[in-house]
């Protein structure tokens, strides 16, 4: 299983998430800047946190279209793995590819924390290693969190168990439904605002994170073999 | 050349936390008579073409798809020749 990060100018978690999947999966991964085409050779696609192009105009909408995103849609429809972290997410969000808007946090301040989430669907390429319901502890630091979608579409995302993670004992941003992380529809592409790869060494506060990739490694081995 | 000025706004019913933290400034400042404040984005956009149809085409393209988030943004905009 082979996985890129692609680097956009302002991205500042790229190295985080290299690490990560280095560390605890021991597999290839490669930074692809994002001026970069084709990413036919990779099986997962970690978009990371940060500030692409200083989120002027909004978080994520000049990111969305860097030439890198073009092969970051087509993975997405052909089934691969593609996960959106914090700024990674926001950008998920501005290319369609997942329903809703991002806002400024409701009370406008920048939150960093170490934060509880509840496991709300275990049927998930990226979630398979947690327990249903379990509570996982995983950094937060954002300013622009708060996920906002109408009522048909969280409505949708209900039927058709979407929402992966919510925040549990408090939200930190304000977002609808207390939603830190919803999947597409396929169960192919997710977006989250908390960071996994900063919860992958004990060092770090939390190892939360680690079932994050053992299970995207457990799906992919099952489906296409342990190559 | 023609200047298009761009207004983007939150739709009504989208919280818009900087207008709401405006608000309360306001209010502490005895302007007790403000009920709602929302913050917009104004940008200012120079086209480098005299037809006024066609820029008012493009600059509802650009709208659409990069200046304002259709999901929880309205946008409005004037044109102005010469400029």
């Amino acid at each position: 299983m082979r996985f890129a990060v692609p680097v956009f100018p302002g991205s500042n978690c790229d190295v985080d998430c290299l690490k990560a999947v280095e560390d605890v999966l021991r597999v290839p991964v490669e930074p692809v800047w994002h001026q970069e085409r084709g990413l036919s050779e990779y099986d997962a696609i970690i978009l990371p946190g940060g500030f692409s192009y200083g989120d002027y105009l909004r978080t994520g909408a000049l990111a969305r279209f860097s030439p890198v995103m073009d092969s970051v849609i087509e993975a997405a429809e052909r089934g691969k793995l593609v996960v959106g972290i914090c700024n990674g997410f926001q950008i998920l969000l501005e290319a369609g590819l997942l329903p809703g808007a991002m806002r400024r946090n409701d009370h406008l301040q920048f939150r960093c924390d170490i934060q509880p989430l509840r496991v709300e669907n275990t049927k998930l390429p990226f979630t398979r290693d947690y327990r249903e319901g379990e509570i996982i502890r995983i950094p937060i630091a954002h300013g622009e969190g708060n996920y906002y979608c109408d009522e048909a579409t969280l409505a949708e995302l209900k039927q058709h168990n979407q929402i992966v993670f919510r925040y549990v004992e408090e939200n930190p941003n304000g977002s609808v439904d207390d939603i830190a992380g919803i999947v597409n529809r396929q169960g192919n592409v997710l977006g989250m605002m908390p960071h996994p790869e900063r919860a992958v060494h004990d060092w770090l506060g939390s190892v939360d994170g680690v079932r994050f990739f053992t299970s995207m490694l457990a799906y992919w081995e099952e489906n296409y073999g342990a190559a | 050349m023609i200047k298009a000025t761009i207004v983007v706004m939150l739709k009504p019913g989208v919280l818009d936390p900087q207008g709401s933290a405006v608000k309360g400034s306001l209010h502490s400042l005895g302007f007790e008579e403000v009920t709602e404040v929302r913050i917009g984005k104004r940008m200012e956009v120079w086209l480098n073409t005299d037809n006024r149809a066609e820029a008012e085409a493009r600059v509802a393209a650009m709208c659409d798809k990069l200046l304002a988030n259709p999901v929880i943004e309205n946008y409005t905009f004037e044109l102005e020749e010469g400029a």
